[in-house]
């Protein structure tokens, strides 16, 4: 190499021009603490007779790394969790919103016509039956697809709840695996959700409303999605911020002992019972007066 | 009006005129005749260059740009298409699923899988003396991030920074936090000239530099 050069070497330093795995393992793994003239380092090398080849070989290993990287991290299960459980929503959502489209339509023709996902099971039904009912194609057919997509979200709702135990065990005992899920899909992942402090667990879901205070015009949001949780939504409103804080405590430490040990902890199931019947019994001792105002 | 450089054109597009370079269509812009239409909105760089900013950029095979911040690879394309080797960084796996795409048709765009806040992981890939530092990081700290990365930069070369104010403080005055970079970035840099984006971008920046 030539004088100038520094100690360091570049990723190409060692490897053989015609081997793209070990090409992607050095652009993924070496390091340097300075950039140098590579290209031309390289062909004085000898791993390439001219920049062009040079560059044609970096943009073959630098593809395969990448490509290997994004692989890798799709590939990982709470990947499939975070879609899972928004393709649920989505689903949800989606068999909602045609079941409301569906009873007005079938009202026109229906005079006893329901709502929900429960008249479109009753119209398919009934068109299986032959006696009666709606007569009418579209009607039936829109009702079958209303069907199918309440039961694909049933479907994912099975999935989640088999899945998330085995990507985050104590989350998933903590918070319930549907719970669980939904915390992960919030954060991006089971690593970021490992990362956020307890505060910002408190209030995933709740970003609107935590926006809003941020800039001034409103008080702080009590919690986020993890209302939904039977220790939030079971405590009485003036004790909610407190089971909020002490519930998100525990779901941070489950998910920080997923990511990074994986090993079950059944004790923070019985810490966060302990703690929820302490907060519950301030409002159940004094269920006649006024209870003490929590201003958070 | 600024000079563009070689291989970013006005061209028209369904009666208006707008900046174009030559390459295969990426997010769904329209085209014409080879050239594909760079929407401002969704690119600062684009933003700059539309605002008549004086970007420095050439042009050519010869110029070499490190970019960081290339997300689905929107920008970094339009880059590649009038630059030459175009070193494409990018944090987040998911984006660059698709920006891996966007560089398959581009031989001399390089997709990087690193954190451009620790330019270590990439220094032994990354050539030195770019000609241009091209960054739109979504991150706190946006100005360390440039200083950290000045080591890739010519003495003659440019840094084209899309400042995010929303990213360092979201309940700050952006002119205060624009002020705060401008300033940090000024141990590095000689800052040459800087504009809001407001018509394409709200609360964003745009800075053109050179180091000191």
């Amino acid at each position: 190499m030539t004088a100038d050069s520094p100690a360091e070497a570049g990723w190409f330093a060692g490897l053989e021009p015609d081997d793209p795995e070990a090409a992607a393992a050095a652009i993924a793994e070496e390091t340097a603490s300075e950039p140098a003239d590579w290209p031309k380092l390289a062909v004085e090398a000898g791993f390439a007779s001219d920049a062009e080849e040079y560059y044609d070989r970096l943009k073959e290993a630098t593809t395969v790394a990448t490509r290997e990287a994004v692989e890798r991290a799709e590939r990982a299960d709470d990947r499939q969790l975070v879609h899972a459980v928004r393709t649920m929503d989505d689903c949800q959502r989606t068999a909602n919103e045609l079941a409301e489209r569906l009873a007005e339509w079938a009202g026109t023709v229906d005079p006893d016509a329901g709502a929900g996902v429960e008249y479109a099971r009753a119209i398919v039904d009934e068109d299986a039956d032959r006696d009666g009912g709606v007569d009418h194609p579209r009607i039936v057919s829109l009702a079958e697809r209303v069907v199918a997509l309440a039961d694909e979200a049933e479907a994912l709702r099975e999935y989640v709840e088999r899945e998330t135990p085995t990507v985050a065990p104590n989350l998933a005992a903590l918070a319930g695996p549907v719970l669980a899920a939904r915390l992960i899909s919030l954060a991006g992942g089971l690593e970021p959700l490992a990362k956020k402090p307890s505060g910002t667990v408190q209030v995933l879901g709740a970003e609107d409303a935590l926006f809003a205070h941020l800039r001034g015009h409103a008080s702080s949001p009590k919690h986020g999605i993890i209302y939904t949780h039977d220790a939030v939504r079971g405590t009485h409103p003036d004790e909610r911020g407190s089971a909020a804080r002490a519930v998100a405590g525990k779901l941070s430490i489950a998910a920080r002992v997923d990511h990074y040990s994986g090993e079950r902890k059944p004790e923070l199931e019985a810490e966060l019972e302990e703690r929820i019947e302490t907060i519950q019994s301030r409002t159940a001792d004094d269920e006649s007066g006024e209870s003490g105002g929590d201003d958070e | 009006m600024s000079e563009l450089p070689a291989g970013v054109e006005r061209r028209q597009f369904d009666g208006e005129e707008r900046l174009a370079t030559q390459g295969e269509p990426v997010y769904g812009e329209p085209t014409n005749e080879g050239w594909r239409a760079w929407n401002p909105n969704r690119s600062k760089l684009g933003a700059m260059l539309s605002l008549g900013m004086e970007a420095g950029l050439a042009g050519g095979d010869e110029e070499t740009v490190l970019y960081l911040g290339a997300a689905s690879g929107t920008t970094v394309s339009h880059v590649a298409d009038f630059a030459g080797p175009t070193y494409a960084v990018e944090f987040a796996p998911r984006p660059a699923r698709d920006l891996l795409e966007a560089a398959d048709s581009r031989p001399r765009l390089f997709p990087l899988l690193a954190d451009a806040r620790k330019p270590e992981r990439y220094a032994h890939v990354v050539e030195h003396d770019v000609d241009a530092l091209v960054q739109d990081v979504a991150t706190r700290g946006q100005a360390r991030v440039a200083l950290e990365n000045r080591r890739f930069l010519a003495d003659d070369g440019r840094l084209l920074l899309a400042v995010k104010a929303r990213s360092e403080d979201v309940t700050r005055n952006p002119g205060d936090v624009f002020a705060d970079v401008r300033d940090e970035l000024s141990k590095g840099y000689e800052i040459l000239e800087y504009r809001r984006l407001d018509d394409y971008h709200a609360d964003h920046l745009g800075i053109v530099a050179r180091p000191r």
